[in-house]
């Protein structure tokens, strides 16, 4: 099989600079970028179908070895079609991004930034538990068992075990 | 003719759907229940074409009536037909709860009247992809897919969204590029791309070919897979969509890139040259994913990089290349579909009943709506594999199909799977106790919807009657209608339980369902079943 060498080069600047672009910062460049890939795509499913012939259309006569092969151009105009769409919807995209930030830079992600930033503790999963949570601790027995102290009786103990709980939350640091 | 002749239809009607609900634009309503047909109707075509395919294995449609390898084929095996029905199952329940939230918050000339048309086409290209019998084809259908996906990325063109939808446009090109750039070579060393005649000549190729062809494949597909380390781009775009649109996005596109590193792994490339590496990958996915996980302090953004970390599991499976590893993974991926799809549907209600979907912001919501604590909690545990479970029952085919294995590498792998397992777990319990069980009080700066209703009001408001007014959240001005909007509406809710209840069902009926991923599996790993149903008896055998 022999190749066109014109269209490989060609090809091969074109992947070059889409990388190239395709690494910069500003939006329409990337599309760019892109759109000089797409190309270069392009340009490979073409050399696939080996050397020029007569257009595959056909006819008795001409022996098969004869005509092109149909089917890497199908393949490159389904390709065209959906890089068409694409760097249309892009263009849409950039020109929103433009509206909404004037700029014509990738923006960052506050979200990402915000979690780079945070602490590594985290007060309220570490926090100490200042009282006795135990099971074995009396206050976290029930009532009927505890160790009855004379002149209370079960009563007076429910009672007592009904009555809100001391808070036992460490107080919070005030976050600036 | 077999039932399974019609397997086309499954492309075909979502794309008539979508034409029918983009001329009915302008009527909110008549939308709404064409696009629920269709998917009813798909999704029942689907079911009986499994049925039909289930006992028979595999069915080649030749479309056009040209003979393969010229013409164009669609291939229902077991695999592609269960993927079906699983996705258009949960593509159901995403848009009954669109719907829902549509209907709700009242959508009438906004933006998100293109909603239900792109979704429908987004399903189109989605079971096109399952079906293809060529890889151009599946590359069709990617693309159809990635188009719909960039605009239900970007509804409504809001800043966050507008920059994350950008990445992940460029991200997606670039990987159907390096796709097309495969086929290219694909088709200029063999000069077919049917996978079926494919699997015949590629192995008549030199090794160093091979090589290039099968990297170039896993690299494409690894992109959309989000396998790390192409993994960057999912957890960065996929939280700032609509929460249905995440839902959809989570359960089936990384699927479908999975499924296409199946299918070539077993059928293109079936020897084990590659699975040393795969196996490091997977590991890596699942580490790193779930190390992720455990930073972030947003729910959507959690899940995502979960969603990252299980992948993992599903490449383990394929890199074992044993009939039980397989197995594994087609039962790990259908119950990854449905448990990540319903966990961010439930997300998805946390935040509107929450008004954020920060955790820290968060707080009570045990005691203010009890039934989101159960839609979140079932599937929570499903996904961190707690025994009843089917996310257990595959993560144990996994690790008994890897200890068989016997290599250090599997089991490394396996160590690493438990660990990413359990953190797993300890990442959804983050999120139960600070969401749901620790009290409202205990919650930084909660927004004003959670505190609108606190349960000391006066009982416990039902959840249709619970709603709120513009007033409320004027500062966000988050819902859009003029009226008093139900936060949880009674379809949205539905539509998660019904998800949830197909979660269990799976725990419930792993046995069939094992049985006939096995199936499945020895009928990929055996090639001849697929490829005699393409090109016609005696062609498997070399």
């Amino acid at each position: 099989m022999s190749v066109n060498l014109t269209l490989l080069l060609v090809m091969g600047v074109l992947y070059a600079v889409g990388i190239y672009l395709l690494l910069e910062r500003s939006l329409t460049r990337v599309l760019l970028g892109l759109m000089l890939l797409a190309n270069a795509t392009n340009l490979l499913l073409l050399a696939t179908g080996g050397y020029a012939g007569l257009a595959p259309i056909f006819n008795k006569d001409i022996p098969p070895t004869e005509y092109n092969d149909p089917l890497p151009q199908a393949f490159i105009l389904t390709s065209i079609v959906i890089s068409f769409a694409v760097t249309a919807f892009m263009l849409s995209l950039i020109y929103r991004s433009w509206l909404l930030s004037r700029a014509d830079d990738i923006q960052v992600d506050r979200e990402d930034l915000r979690v780079a930033k945070q602490a590594l503790y985290d007060d309220e999963e570490d926090s100490e538990i200042p009282i006795e949570v135990s099971d074995f601790h009396e206050n976290n027995q029930p009532a009927a068992k505890r160790e009855t102290i004379p002149g209370i009786g079960p009563k007076k103990a429910v009672q007592l075990l009904s009555e809100p709980a001391v808070p036992h939350k460490k107080p919070r640091k005030d976050k600036a | 003719m077999n039932v399974a002749s019609f397997a086309p239809l499954a492309v075909v009607l979502p794309f008539l759907g979508a034409a029918l609900a983009f001329v009915l634009i302008r009527k909110p309503r008549a939308q709404r229940r064409v696009s629920l047909a269709t998917l009813t109707l798909t999704l029942g075509l689907e079911v009986w074409v499994l049925a039909s395919v289930w006992t028979v294995g595999p069915i080649a449609v030749h479309l056009g009536g040209w003979a393969p390898p010229f013409g164009i084929v669609m291939v229902a095996d077991q695999f592609s037909s269960l993927l079906l029905v699983i996705s258009s199952a949960v593509s159901l329940a995403v848009l009954a709860y669109a719907s829902g939230q549509g209907a709700a918050d009242g959508e009438q000339g906004g933006p998100l009247s293109v909603f239900h048309p792109t979704y429908l086409i987004l399903v189109a290209g989605v079971s096109n992809a399952f079906l293809a019998g060529d890889l151009f084809n599946l590359y069709v259908g990617f693309e159809i897919l990635l188009t719909a996906s960039y605009v239900l990325m970007t509804l409504g063109g809001t800043g966050s969204r507008v920059r994350a939808g950008i990445t992940y446009v460029v991200v997606s090109v670039v990987s159907s590029l390096l796709f097309l750039i495969a086929i290219g070579m694909v088709y200029g060393a063999t000069g077919t791309v049917t996978l079926a005649d494919l699997a015949v000549k590629i192995g008549e190729l030199d090794s160093g070919t091979q090589d290039l062809l099968h990297v170039l494949l896993l690299v494409a597909f690894g992109i959309k897979a989000a396998v790390f380390p192409l993994s960057f781009w999912l957890p960065d775009s996929y939280p700032t969509a609509p929460a249905p649109v995440t839902a959809v996005f989570a359960g089936l596109l990384t699927k479908v890139g999975v499924y296409a590193i199946i299918r070539t792994e077993t059928l293109l490339f079936p020897s084990d040259k590659f699975n040393a590496v795969l196996l490091v990958v997977a590991l890596l996915t699942m580490i790193v994913g779930i190390l992720g996980a455990l930073a972030q302090t947003d729910i959507k953004r959690m899940l995502s990089f979960t969603l990252v970390s299980h992948i993992g599991y599903m490449i383990f499976g394929v890199a074992l290349s044993s009939v039980l590893g397989l197995a594994a993974t087609i039962f790990y991926v259908i119950h990854h579909i449905t448990i990540q799809t319903s966990l961010f549907m439930v997300t998805g209600l946390v935040e509107r009943r929450g008004g954020t979907s920060s955790i820290m912001r968060l707080g009570g919501l045990a005691k203010l709506s009890p039934i989101l604590a159960v839609l979140y909690f079932i599937p929570a545990m499903n996904l961190a594999g707690i025994p009843p479970f089917s996310g257990f029952l595959g993560k144990l085919g996994l690790l008994q199909a890897g200890v068989a294995d016997g290599s250090p590498m599997a089991y490394a792998v396996v160590i690493g799977g438990v660990v990413a397992s359990l953190l797993t777990l300890l990442v959804m319990a983050r999120v139960w106790n600070r969401v749901f069980w620790r009290s409202t009080a205990d919650a930084e700066n909660p927004d004003p919807v959670l505190l609108a209703t606190a349960p000391d009001s006066s009982g416990q408001p039902s959840m249709s009657a619970l709603r709120t007014s513009k007033h409320v959240d004027a500062t966000e001005g988050r819902f859009s209608g003029e009226n008093e909007i139900p936060i949880l509406p009674k379809m949205m809710v539905y539509s998660t339980m019904g998800l949830v209840v197909l979660g269990l069902a799976m725990s419930i009926f792993a046995g069939p369902l094992f049985e006939l991923s096995q199936d499945a599996a020895t009928s990929m790993l055996a090639r001849t079943p697929y490829i005699e149903a393409v090109l016609g008896e005696g062609a498997g055998t070399p």
